[in-house]
């Protein structure tokens, strides 16, 4: 099969063959990571433009190693410094980021839709690297790939997703991909952090943790954000930490071979006693340099199948 | 379409043995050689003069696979990009005689993009070309150092390299357009 979609969006609208196609692209751009010389000429010509209206360090940086490896020209603008601040709308300075010649635009945006918009009114072809509350389909395509590297599948295992599951994009994604592609997939967290509706997903909810981690293949721990305690949505830290934070005790009820992923960055002792921080280390920087050899492929098949760019 | 057999499954076989005889004529031996095939038909043919020089000289030189998609010159103005398969070369080209095996060179193109992915791996020696066919019609100077077969093609003519690893049967044939 081949891609035909200009943008990449969100893990909702992917079929599975597609996000199957993206895993295998990945598996050859992974390779060329693993080289002295590491670029191909694949973008080359090609104007990509990161705009990030959150601050976000990895993933823009993960983002732009992609795009040199492609040989891609790369423009980053951030909230910081730039006519974001100056009052300009989203849609004005993407335009001017079109007439620029940036033939991809990637952009984190605090607005759940926000690419949804550029996708809409721009010719550039659109990858979201983050909206609001909603997908960020980077993140979850390298954990899933990340999980189908260790385990050689996703069909069939068992994958639990910890910790606030109500404001985490990247629960949301990996809830529409891991589905797709044909996981178990349960939920877990405080009743105030699990969506409404959440059943919807064709997900199994649970509060308790011991009960969601029995059998598990895979666990994903989401980071809590710090703010959120202000926002009372669970008493304190320490509180969330003893209910939801991931020892070494709780794993034991897990499958022997249980995978913890996390996409960072940690909140050691609150997510992740320190000792699993520490265990599930490789894994967690593998998804990180994983990270790169999807981002690749999500830009070579999106310029694959854009003509404009 | 009317069908025109080159080459049969002997010739094919016996073709082999003379192109490794000239790689290891060429190179005095196989000490320096390597030998990386062009995906997918140049690595089957690849594997089989990997296999015929280790029969000759005891000695079996490193095989890479060579995915050139991503170095190809016409992906901006394709309308499908190819699926984009792994390059695997797990030794070191530096200092190498570097054999590179298609199945059928024709514009020169593919020759070129490969060429350049091998640059980026080291400095070698030297890069050899080996192709089962060469049918002509060459868009840039690159020339073939062994070949099987020479043949004279109309550009509206298919060349097909039919091997059992992908085809089920080895013959070389020509489809008229």
């Amino acid at each position: 099969m081949t891609f035909q979609r200009k943008h990449i969006l969100g893990l909702e609208e992917l079929t599975a063959e597609e996000i199957t196609l993206v895993l295998d692209t990945a598996e050859s751009m992974k390779e060329v990571s693993e080289r002295d010389v590491k670029k191909v000429p694949a973008l080359r010509g090609v104007t990509v433009c990161n705009l990030f209206y959150e601050p976000s360090t990895r993933t823009r940086s993960s983002f732009e190693i992609a795009e040199k490896r492609l040989s891609a020209d790369v423009l980053n603008f951030t909230l910081s410094h730039s006519s974001v601040t100056k009052g300009e709308t989203l849609l004005d300075t993407a335009r001017n980021l079109e007439a620029m010649g940036a033939g991809v635009i990637v952009i984190r945006h605090p607005m759940s839709g926000a690419p949804w918009l550029l996708a809409k009114e721009l010719d550039s072809s659109i990858i979201n690297a983050g909206d609001g509350s909603h997908e960020h389909p980077s993140q979850a395509l390298l954990d899933l790939f990340t999980i189908r590297e260790i385990k050689g599948r996703i069909k069939g295992l068992k994958v639990v997703i910890v910790g606030d599951i109500l404001h985490s994009r990247v629960a949301r994604s990996n809830i529409w991909g891991l589905v797709k592609l044909g996981a178990e997939v349960r939920v877990v967290g405080p009743p105030t952090l699990i969506p409404k509706y959440i059943e919807n997903a064709k997900v199994r909810t649970f509060y308790n943790l011991d009960d969601a981690i029995e059998g598990a293949d895979v666990i994903i721990m989401l980071r809590i954000q710090m703010e959120r305690q202000e926002s009372a949505y669970f008493p304190s830290l320490r509180e969330y930490s003893r209910f939801y934070g991931l020892t070494r005790e709780k794993l034991k009820r897990a499958s022997e071979d249980v995978t913890v992923m996390h996409p960072g960055p940690i909140n050691r002792g609150i997510e992740l006693s320190s000792d699993i921080a520490d265990d599930a280390g490789s894994v967690i920087l593998a998804q990180v340099s994983n990270g790169i050899a999807v981002r690749m492929a999500m830009f070579y098949l999106v310029a694959s199948a854009g003509r404009n760019v | 379409m009317a069908e025109n057999v080159l080459m049969d499954s002997e010739t094919i076989d016996r073709t082999i043995v003379r192109i490794t005889s000239e790689i290891l004529e060429k190179n005095k031996g196989a000490k320096e050689l390597v030998v990386i095939g062009i995906r997918t038909r140049g690595v089957h043919i690849a594997e089989r003069i990997v296999n015929r020089i280790e029969k000759l000289e005891g000695i079996r030189p490193p095989m890479g696979t060579l995915d050139i998609t991503l170095y190809r010159d016409d992906l901006r103005r394709k309308t499908e990009w190819p699926k984009v398969e792994r390059t695997e070369i797990p030794f070191s080209v530096e200092e190498k005689e570097v054999i590179l095996v298609d199945d059928v060179v024709y514009t020169g193109r593919t020759t070129r993009a490969a060429l350049e992915e091998i640059m980026d791996f080291g400095r070698p020696s030297s890069i050899q070309l080996a192709a089962m066919v060469d049918r002509g019609h060459r868009e840039l100077p690159i020339q073939p150092d062994y070949v099987g077969i020479k043949v004279n093609t109309l550009s509206s003519e298919e060349v097909r390299v039919h091997l059992k690893e992908t085809d089920g049967n080895d013959g070389v044939i020509v489809l008229q357009g």
